[in-house]
């Protein structure tokens, strides 16, 4: 970012400078908590009308709120927190968005820069302690440096993989008169992530495509952080092959599920059809996801029939875990143009009548229907917890609709048995697994999309540990709805306990929860309760009418577990499958036991 | 990549050199990463290169499988303040060196011993006194090895090394 010289003007304080660079940054929205080493900049920001400040209840919160935003938006996301508790509070979030990949850039306050190592008030290694939740960090010790690293700061966020990047700012230096400089357009002097893919490697890939009997597409978040245009080329891409298509957990929505081509979720608790895919399939195109082991299963027996072609834009994810035939260092967009250009050009004819029995194959493994549970309907009757997610996804069919998660059972129904047709609308906390992320994240995409209908479906075990930010939505306005689907337990591990550890279910039982709909109402929020299974749409549908914050406490059967389930070193064939299907061929009944299992995570 | 699994399971050792930003927490990055990953670290050392200071040369002795060796590449190419990662062990012919201080304390026989074993490494004697000699040692790492085992029996007292250096052969450089 240096090279170029750039003019520049001397500003009164460091901090309006930093407000400058922001502003330059197009930064609308900053999450953020006041503290000592901060003053400065909320000074500043007191003085100005640009930029919007937000202000949390918790500093993870604010992180969580910024990885929404930036989510629903495809912008960065901007935290605002001081030196000391403010940034490590911040950490949680910041390893979250670094997991998943989601462009934050934090700002923390430091003491003055004097005082650093001296043990001061509110003082810590912000940059240590961070180095490693981050995808690079700064620490500002000269004025002349402020504006070029925030410009910087984003320029990382947002560029190559993308993730949190955080600057520490010293209180000195926020004082102090700091010169400004525009954003230099030079290239990085070390960092110069690669995002047109390499020629040959395409006409690899696309030789074995052709030539593909049982192909598979297999999609994760970089398809979606490469902006909506690559969501748009996924599907020219999977029509034009007629290849089926599964997503990661992060890469839901990226191609519409809707589609007949599309195969849900793959992995752990995945569908059987896209797991028996991967299984079986010859040739595998992985676009932008990183054969995470919620998805491999056993690493040994991952797809081992297949041709692998790995795209992503991070070199290091590749042959990470799981070695690949054809490797493509690229921007998933860039990527997928790429592709299509290069099968339209190869004059090699695709075996259309291997694909169609393929097609045949899927569709028996299909109409096995591994999603499928028994709601019974009469009055009284308990209700089910996927029938609570398909009866809100029916009901806010027709609306711009964004859905955050908190971490657990809930988590994976909502994969399950919500559909997403469109990328940017579902936000979890896939890699880091953070319970407590749907709340503020839902809170950051309702400030990007004030008028959309956004709900953080939620466990009411995962809810607790945010649930401060119910102030956040009272004072703002913000009419998130928090549909909780309480069973009293931590769920998943409740499930894992039944299945693994012989129904001992130690300190999994969530005692003494509060009565949500008072909490709701004590937070000036609307508080609903659903008890029985003829509560449900109508509790359902009072949420999306009222125009405020919304807790929806839904009591659900406390038993139900997540299906299917490929057990942690288990192999994709080798899924579990709910009560519904006892006795049906290909799925192994023992499980309690497993003590590879129970090693792993 | 299809190896046999006997292959992608060997072990071979690498010398890789990093060329980064000379910046505050670089080092730090770089240690951080192999420690989080859980990845061996044999020898490591840095220092600046250029005239101005503004860029170090980190040189990284390390041990793993061909897969291991891969990821840390990547892992160290990823990382903002690095300008280049080069894998000497795979870019051809490269020279590795070390240099070490060795204290070796001793009297009669054993004094003249060292002296002549010494030799033979062409150590020189930097420091003695009348009960002491310190040898400075430049060479291989297998080099610096045996002399210490042979210094070893004869009063061999304290040792500090520097870790590898190490540059590819020829014309080739890093830039």
């Amino acid at each position: 970012m240096d090279g170029s010289i750039a003019t520049t003007e001397t500003m009164k304080s460091g901090a309006e400078a930093l407000l400058r660079a922001l502003k330059a940054q197009g930064v609308e929205v900053i999450f953020g908590y006041p503290g000592g080493a901060v003053l400065p900049i909320y000074d500043a920001l007191f003085q100005q009308t640009d930029i919007r400040h937000i202000l949390v209840r918790h500093e993870q919160a604010a992180v969580h709120a910024a990885e929404g935003y930036a989510r629903s938006t495809g912008k960065v996301g901007v935290v605002l927190v001081t030196s000391g508790p403010g940034a490590t509070n911040a950490v949680t979030g910041l390893v979250d968005a670094l997991m998943d990949s989601i462009p934050v850039v934090c700002l923390t306050g430091q003491v003055p820069t004097h005082l650093i190592g001296n043990d001061a008030f509110q003082e810590a290694d912000t940059t240590g302690i961070t180095r490693q939740a981050t995808k690079h960090n700064y620490l500002v010790k000269r004025s002349q440096d402020l504006s070029r690293v925030i410009h910087e700061a984003f320029h990382v966020a947002k560029t190559g993989r993308p993730g949190p990047v955080l600057v520490d700012l010293p209180k000195d230096i926020l004082i102090a008169p700091a010169p400004y400089s525009e954003p230099s357009h030079a290239p990085h002097r070390s960092y110069r992530p690669r995002t047109e893919p390499d020629a040959q490697r395409i006409a690899e890939a696309i030789h074995l495509l052709k030539r593909s009997e049982r192909p598979i597409v297999y999609t994760g978040g970089g398809v979606i952080n490469a902006g909506p245009e690559a969501s748009r080329l996924l599907m020219e891409f999977v029509r034009l092959t007629g290849f089926p298509c599964t997503s990661t957990l992060m890469g839901l929505g990226a191609y519409p599920a809707s589609d007949p081509q599309f195969l849900g979720m793959l992995g752990m608790h995945g569908t059987f059809e896209a797991n028996m895919v991967m299984h079986g399939a010859d040739v595998m195109l992985n676009l932008g996801a990183r054969f995470d082991d919620r998805v491999t299963g056993r690493l040994n027996a991952f797809s081992p029939g297949s041709k692998k072609i790995h795209a992503d834009i991070d070199p290091s994810s590749i042959n990470k875990s799981v070695a690949v035939d054809v490797a493509i260092i690229g921007d998933a967009a860039a990527t997928l143009r790429a592709l299509i250009a290069a099968w339209k050009r190869d004059s090699h004819k695709q075996d259309r009548d291997a694909l169609a029995q393929w097609w045949q194959q899927i569709d028996v493994w299909r109409s096995k229907n591994s999603l499928r549970f028994t709601q019974n309907r009469d009055p009284g009757s308990i209700i089910k917890p996927q029938y609570a997610i398909q009866q809100l996804y029916k009901a806010t069919r027709g609306r711009e609709t964004y859905i955050s998660t908190e971490v657990g059972q809930h988590q994976m129904w909502a994969a399950q048995h919500f559909k997403f047709d469109k990328p940017n609308r579902w936000m979890t906390s896939g890699g880091l697994g953070t319970m407590g992320y749907g709340l503020p994240a839902a809170m950051g995409v309702q400030i990007a999309h004030p008028d959309a209908l956004v709900i953080d479906i939620a466990g009411e075990a995962s809810i607790l540990m945010n649930i401060q930010e119910m102030g956040t939505l009272a004072q703002y306005r913000l009419p998130v709805k928090i549909f909780i689907l309480n069973n009293q337990y931590m769920g998943m591990v409740r499930q894992w306990q039944e299945l693994l550890h012989g129904n001992r279910y130690s300190e999994s039982y969530s005692e003494a929860l509060p009565d949500f709909v008072k909490l709701a109402e004590s937070f000036h929020a609307v508080g609903l309760r659903a008890e029985t299974v003829d509560d449900l749409d109508r509790v359902i549908a009072e949420m999306i009418a009222v125009d405020r914050p919304v807790i929806a406490d839904i009591c659900v059967d406390q038993k139900e577990n997540v299906f299917p389930m490929i057990p942690s070193g288990a192999a994709h064939n080798e899924m579990l499958l709910g009560p519904e299907h006892k006795g049906e061929n290909g799925v192994p009944p023992k499980m309690s036991g497993a003590e590879e299992g129970m090693v792993l995570v | 990549m299809v190896e046999s699994l006997a292959a992608a399971q060997t072990m071979r050792g690498a010398t890789i050199s990093v060329l980064v930003e000379n910046e505050a927490g670089v080092l730090a990055r770089v240690i951080g990463l192999f420690t989080g990953r859980g990845y061996n670290i044999d020898s490591l050392t840095v220092a600046p290169v250029e005239r101005d200071h503004s860029k170090s040369r980190i040189t990284i002795v390390t041990t793993g499988t061909e897969m291991v060796i891969e990821q840390i590449k990547a892992q160290l190419d990823r990382l903002v303040p690095v300008y280049r990662v080069l894998d000497l062990s795979r870019e051809g012919p490269h020279l590795a060196r070390e240099l070490a201080l060795i204290k070796v304390i001793g009297t009669g026989n054993a004094r003249q011993e060292a002296l002549r074993l010494a030799d033979a490494f062409r150590a020189r004697v930097i420091d003695a006194s009348t009960e002491s000699f310190i040898f400075e040692l430049t060479g291989a790492t297998d080099k610096l090895d045996a002399f210490l085992d042979l210094m070893r029996p004869i009063g061999l007292a304290e040792v500090s090394r520097t870790g590898v250096a190490a540059i590819a052969r020829g014309t080739k450089t890093i830039e």
